[in-house]
């Protein structure tokens, strides 16, 4: 296989804490590779070190066969970055900020002018090309900022959590561009907080905590992994007292959170038939999918 | 401090379409800029001019609206490079993000850095023309000599801009910026030479004076408005180059720093 990113025993600290702590990845052409964790775990340093944005305190990484950040400028020429905070020119029409952007990768205005129809297009922004940018909607401006990622037509796109803060219709626009990118043969890494993107997306999948890996695999292996199949929640006021006589009886693994009890179980038949029976107990079973990986790995407690 | 900020600067081209960035941002409000550029140093000029102008017979060896137009050129000029490095500058690298986008493409802070000199100097150099086209005007200067005014508008630019972009590199918000006016702009306004000579100024105040940026400026100015040879010129350029060299180097240090998290 042909890896295009490549880093290992990446090492980053700022003021004695350990932001990244002795990260390998490995990510090939053509795939759709997720970072997941909670805020705080490294990942935008990650991405930043990948990127050449700054020097790790050990360890190398290589993009695109390139050493980073010795050579990150020639890298960076045919990498784009969608960043987690918007950071288009106010000042400009939607046109000019796609214009303008091109020209800091050495390119022509002629030869920018000519992509720039295509880009609109593929960022549904083909009527709003002379609009000003504080005149769009966050949707739009998301586009607009992957289509000005796009403005070189890279071989590989790094996205810092793209769809954070836009609503379900502005989120299933830019997954479906996504996936048309990754059609087209681009290497997308990605970070995210949000499960259904990931899994959706990407063909395979870290998550990361405390500046560490702790797992790695498609979305499937993830699950298969790391927690039971099947997952049967147990919702009411007397779910508390009825996890503490019943469910070590029924469940593999048990969690109780407020009012839910989120029971990990091989086969769910027994407790459902249980449960069936306890009438001021409501509950739902579902197939084990990423959030709950996700829990597990990064436990359940509020961070920051 | 980590050896990989002390790293002598890295120049390239590459700076030249971030340049033209700012250039089409300023064409979209070029009218309200000129405008800006002008009233402020003219109002001056023309208000001390004529009332304190009519008291005074002669300043300098020329009348004191003469004096004071070398002057004003030279604190115009200050002024558009401190405010275009310092609000506009911060605006670019915290508050707009500009830099974040542009250090994603294939140009280094490096580029950055010096395109935000390089801009504040061309801002400089229109503020400075337009306030010489106004002495013009108004027939304060004769000599083709003033003509050397504009390339020394461009030096005073730089050197301005680089001394404040290490404010920029330090500032927490906006209201750092206060504490450069005060203590440091508006005392050179009032010391270098501006509205009186600084042969005026106790002999204590006057070394200071001489350390002072716009005090060379001044020393360069106000001769080659008159139609004269500035006396002892390399000197004075070479101080104003001295303190645009240092002055980029150390905020390229700062920058580097604050920009490596």
């Amino acid at each position: 296989m042909n890896a295009v990113i490549k880093a290992s025993g990446l090492q980053k600290s700022y003021g004695g804490n350990r932001v990244v702590d002795g990260l390998d990845l490995s990510i090939n052409r053509g795939e759709c590779f997720g970072l997941l964790g909670p805020n705080g775990a490294g990942k935008t340093t990650t991405l930043r070190m990948l990127l050449g944005l700054i020097a790790p305190d050990s360890g190398t990484a290589m993009l695109l066969d390139l050493p980073v950040p010795q050579a990150a400028r020639e890298a960076r020429i045919r990498v784009g970055v969608v960043p987690q905070m918007d950071n288009l020119d106010p000042d400009f029409t939607v046109a000019e900020n796609l214009l303008v952007y091109g020209r800091y990768f050495g390119m022509q205005d002629s030869e920018i002018e000519a992509r720039i129809p295509s880009l609109l297009e593929f960022a549904s922004l083909t009527s709003k090309r002379d609009a000003k940018v504080p005149t769009l909607s966050g949707g739009m401006k998301r586009r607009l900022t992957l289509a000005r990622a796009l403005v070189n037509d890279p071989d590989v796109i790094f996205l810092d959590e793209p769809t954070t803060g836009l609503d379900p219709q502005a989120r299933h626009l830019i997954w479906q561009r996504l996936r048309e990118l990754t059609q087209q043969g681009k290497t997308l890494l990605l970070t995210t907080h949000f499960m259904d993107e990931a899994e959706r997306l990407c063909h395979r999948l870290a998550v990361m905590d405390n500046g560490k890996l702790i797992s790695q695999g498609t979305p499937r292996e993830l699950i298969e992994q790391n927690i039971e199949p099947q997952v049967v929640e147990v919702f009411g006021e007397t779910s508390g007292q009825w996890a503490n006589e019943h469910a070590a009886n029924y469940a593999q693994r048990f969690e109780v959170s407020g009012e839910s009890v989120f029971c990990y179980v091989q086969d769910a038949q027994p407790l459902v038939k249980q449960l069936q029976a306890q009438t001021e107990l409501r509950y739902l079973h579902r197939p084990a999918n990423l959030e709950d990986v996700f829990l597990k790995l990064t436990g359940r407690e509020m961070r920051e | 401090m980590s050896s990989q900020y002390l790293a002598l600067p890295r120049l390239s081209l590459r700076f030249f379409p971030i340049w033209r960035r700012h250039w089409l941002v300023w064409k979209k409000i070029a009218a309200p800029s000129i405008l800006g550029h002008l009233a402020d140093p003219v109002i001056y000029m023309l208000g001390l001019g004529y009332g304190l102008g009519s008291l005074l017979p002669e300043m300098g060896g020329m009348s004191y609206m003469a004096f004071l137009a070398a002057g004003t050129v030279c604190y115009s000029t200050m002024n558009s490079a401190s405010f275009e490095a310092l609000y506009s500058g911060f605006a670019r690298m915290h508050e707009q993000r500009t830099w974040e986008a542009i250090l994603n493409t294939p140009v280094s802070l490096d580029d950055v850095v010096l395109s935000e000199i390089l801009w504040a100097a061309t801002k400089s150099l229109m503020s400075g023309a337009a306030v010489l086209a106004v002495i013009w005007i108004l027939g304060l200067s004769h000599s083709l000599m003033s003509l050397w005014m504009i390339p020394l508008a461009l030096l005073i630019g730089l050197t301005f801009a680089a001394i404040g972009l290490i404010m920029t590199a330090l500032a927490p918000a906006y209201d750092f910026f206060m504490y450069y006016f005060t203590l440091v702009i508006t005392p050179m306004m009032l010391l270098c030479g501006v509205f009186f000579p600084v042969t005026q100024l106790p002999a204590s105040m006057q070394i200071v004076a001489g350390a002072l940026p716009l005090t060379h400026a001044i020393d360069l100015a106000r001769p080659l408005m008159s139609g004269a040879v500035p006396p002892q010129a390399l000197l004075h350029i070479g101080v104003l180059l001295a303190y645009t060299l240092v002055s980029f180097y150390v905020s390229l240090v700062l920058f580097r720093r604050r920009l490596s998290r």
